[in-house]
Parts: structure tokens; sequence; C-alpha cells
């Protein structure tokens, strides 16, 4: 953003040096990624790869091996691109971002005026996925404050999801991409999230998708409706990477490919 | 505009400088070390021109801030030789994995790392490990076969190291 001018702040604060942002744990049902957490650190993670494969199926097609060194987390779920992948996977696992901060303040100002006027301690919030992107290059953040980490609720036994994604080449925000996470509960799935990167001003939750694959036995009518379901959720522009027919029918052929695969690892047939 | 005192290791040689806030990491190593063995391509992050080792892995230092390094070690191509070619250079010499030599050094850099963490890679382990440099002369055949000679030429280094040892 910077690079290119787009955005021009007057400081920017450097969270390296801020204590326990970073870091991978499961703890309390839930897996924690600090903020600033890097995504190569993701994407070689044993613990992502075994259990939260939807996870770690992102994390190895954002940007490019040597992008993700240095990317973190924090920085592609606050930074809010509809064309950024982790919004989907969080928004399909249902994830808590955990902010901290003074929501409802401005950012305190260089000169340190604001920060006299600062309350003592800095509040904790937490905001779910579904109530998080409000809009391209936005978040329910406010400027003073920022995010700490989210948590992903741990898998109970039958689930499983992934992540596809279509992209021109290695390095290229998605075409379109689709994020899945599901359990089997006595035969049939249920909580099922769906969700959808770069065909909309946000990333999509695709409720319907959801409905079309809760309750069924995870064969493939239910998984063509499902694709039907998340194509006519899609919102699509058409731009250098395709009409919007061409995006919608990606997007039908993704969430297939991402409901078997995610079947397939629930049932324990794929890694 | 605000200085910054940054304590800095480059290529093993520790440095203290006052730098500027908004200089990158690539200016801070071309035009105060002059070190021009790091090239500027895109700009943007995604060429990986720049690629150098920070910390032991490979950051592309035209969205690094300079600041951003500081405490860290950095190594560039200038880094790699030792007296004689480093394994990576003479591999890349032998099977020609280079045309023009712009991509080069980060293509090297990103290698080094990339045979640090996996000794024997595959073609494709090894494409998909360069996937983030580009080329835009050799279409990379030629490149592939210069990090697997040299990780080859690594292993048995190490092989012998372990014999006299
Ligand atoms: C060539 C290239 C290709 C890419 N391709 C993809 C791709 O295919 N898919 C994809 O998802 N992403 C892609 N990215 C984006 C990348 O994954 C990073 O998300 C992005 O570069 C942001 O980097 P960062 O984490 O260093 O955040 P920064 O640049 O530091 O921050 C980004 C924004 O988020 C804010 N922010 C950062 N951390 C916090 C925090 N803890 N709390 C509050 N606000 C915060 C910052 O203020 C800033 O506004 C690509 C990037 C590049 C350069």
């Amino acid at each position: 953003m910077m690079r290119f001018r787009v955005a021009q702040p007057p400081a920017l604060v450097d969270l390296r040096r801020v204590p326990g942002l970073s870091g991978l744990r499961e703890e309390n049902g839930h897996l924690w990624v600090g903020a600033m957490t890097r995504q190569a650190e993701i994407e070689k993670s044993g613990l992502t790869r075994r259990r939260y494969p939807l996870l770690s199926d992102a994390a190895r097609v954002i940007a490019d091996p040597v992008v993700r060194n240095l990317a973190t987390v924090g920085g592609n779920v606050a930074h809010a691109d509809p064309g950024n992948d982790l919004p989907a996977v969080m928004l399909a696992y249902g994830a808590t971002m955990c902010a901290v901060g003074y929501p409802d303040r401005p950012a305190p100002s260089l000169s340190g005026e604001g920060s006299r006027s600062l309350p003592l301690a800095p509040e904790k919030r937490e905001i779910e996925a579904d109530d998080f992107f409000t809009g391209p290059f936005e978040t329910a953040l406010g400027e003073g404050e920022i995010l700490t980490g989210i948590r992903i609720p741990s898998p109970s036994a039958g689930s499983g999801g992934a992540y596809a994604k279509l992209e021109r080449k290695v390095g290229d925000y998605a075409v379109a991409a689709v994020a899945i996470q599901l359990r089997f509960h006595g035969g049939v799935i249920a909580d099922a999230g769906v969700a959808l990167t770069n065909v909309g001003l946000t990333a999509i939750r695709a409720e319907a998708a959801e409905g079309a694959l809760n309750g069924s036995d995870g064969g493939d009518e239910a998984l063509d409706r499902a694709a039907a379901a998340a194509a006519a959720a899609a919102e699509p522009m058409a731009d250098a990477r395709g009409s919007e027919a061409y995006k919608r029918a990606v997007v039908r052929t993704l969430t297939f490919r991402a409901a078997s695969k995610a079947i397939a690892r629930a049932r324990g047939e794929a890694a | 505009m605000s200085a910054h005192h940054v304590t800095i290791t480059v290529n093993g040689e520790p440095m203290e400088r006052e730098i500027e806030s908004r200089l990158l990491l690539v200016h801070f190593l071309r035009e105060e070390l002059g070190l021009t063995g790091t090239h500027i391509g895109c700009d943007t992050t995604s060429c990986g021109a720049c690629t150098v080792l920070l910390n032991g892995k490979p950051a592309k230092s035209c969205t690094v801030l300079a600041v951003a390094a500081d405490g860290a070690e950095v190594t560039t191509v200038e880094g790699l030789a030792n007296g004689e070619l480093h394994p990576i250079q003479q591999a890349f010499m032998e099977c020609h994995g280079l045309q023009c030599g712009f991509c080069t050094p980060g293509m090297m850099l990103t290698s080094k790392a990339l045979i640090e963490e996996n000794p024997d890679p595959t073609e494709a382990e090894v494409r998909w490990g360069i996937s983030g440099n580009l080329c835009r002369c050799t279409g990379y055949v030629n490149i592939v076969e210069a990090v697997r000679q040299a990780a080859a030429a690594i292993r048995s280094e190490a092989g012998e190291e372990a014999d006299h040892a």
C-alpha cells in the first residue's frame, strides 16, 4: 500500500517488539494464532497440517514462499483486501478476532497529544469473524486498536476442512477461492462453514451452501447443490482475472473440490 | 525526518548507523554500504531480485524498512563467496543457471535457504522454493539444475567433513 503511495501514514508502529503477539498454540478448545505469526510458520507447522488443514492449505497458496517469510496472519486479516485469502478461512472456521486498545478513539497523534487523554487501561474486545470484515480494506477494528490474535475453534472428531484456490500464477491473488470446514455427526454433515475469496467487496460467507451441506450425507448430489448455492452467493466483478460468469463457474467448481477434500479428510481418507 | 540508531550485521560484519525512518533495506545495502549485488526489479515485492537473507530467511528487501532490520543479520550475494565461490555460485556458473544475471543474486540466496531446509530437494520442490523469484530469460530449466547440483555439492561436502571428524 505504501509502496504504491495508496497509503501515506504519518507514522508507523513496529509491532515486532510487542511481546506475546506471535506464535501458534492449541489451548482450551481452540488454536491461538498470534497476529504477528508469519504465514510461513503456519505453512510449515505440523500442528496446522494435522489439525487445521483448511488454514494450512490456505497458507501454502498465499503470495509466494519468500513473501510468506515476512507477511503476518494479523496483517492479512486486518488489511482486509477482498483478495486476501485468510478472511474467508476465518469466516469458514467461525473464528474470533481478539483486539486490544481504544476502540472509540482516534489513533494517538505523533506529538503525543492524544495519548494524554487516553484512559489508563486499554480495552480488550472479541469480535466474531462474521462481524469483522465490514468492507473492502475495512474491518471492525477502531483506529486506536490492534489485533492481538485469532482464536480458531479446535475441530472435534470427524471434522475436515480444505481451501481451494485458482490463481493465474504463483504470487497472484485468487481468481476465486473457497474455504470449507465441516464435521460429520451421526453420519451426516453438521456445522458446515463455507466462505469465498475475491468474489465480492469482502470475503463472503455462503450460508445457502452451508445449508445444502448440513444434514446431507456428503454425496455428489449435495455437493452439486452446495456448489450452485456458492456460485449464486458470489458477487464477482469482471476484471483482468475473468468475467463475472467465469468467476461464478470457478466458485462452483472450487466449492465442489474443496467440499470433496474436506469430506475425505473428515473421514480420514485424505491427508 | 526522524533518524534511528540501528545495529545491523551485514555479511558477518556488525555495524552501527544513523538512518532515516523511511529508508528501505535495499537502499541501505546499495547506497549506504555500496553492496550493489542486491538488485531492484519490480520495487513491489513481486519479482524477488532484491532477495536477501534476513536472519537466515529469504526476504524481499525492497519492502523491508531498514529500521526493521535493527538487530538482524543480513546476508547479501556479496556474503556468499568465502575466498572461493560458494557451491551455489559454482553450480549456477557450471549449469549456466543465468542469462542476463539480474535475478541471480536473489535466486542464489533463496536457494541457499531452501537447501539448508531441504538438503536434497526434488525438481518440484526447487520449482516451488524459487517460485517467488522471477527470471525473465532462461525458462528456469538451468536454474533448477543448478540448485540441485549445488545441493548435491553441499551434501557431499558435509559428508566429507563428517568423514574427517
Ligand atoms: C507480491 C505479493 C503477493 C501477495 N499475494 C497474496 C495472496 O495471494 N493472498 C493473500 O492473502 N495475500 C497476499 N499478499 C498479502 C500478504 O499476504 C500480506 O498480507 C500483506 O503483504 C500484509 O503484510 P504484513 O502482514 O506485513 O502487514 P502490514 O503490511 O504490516 O500491514 C497491513 C495492514 O494491516 C494493518 N495491521 C497489521 N497488523 C495489524 C495488527 N496486529 N492489528 C491491526 N492492524 C494491523 C496495518 O496497519 C496495515 O494497514 C501478497 C503480498 C505481496 C507483496
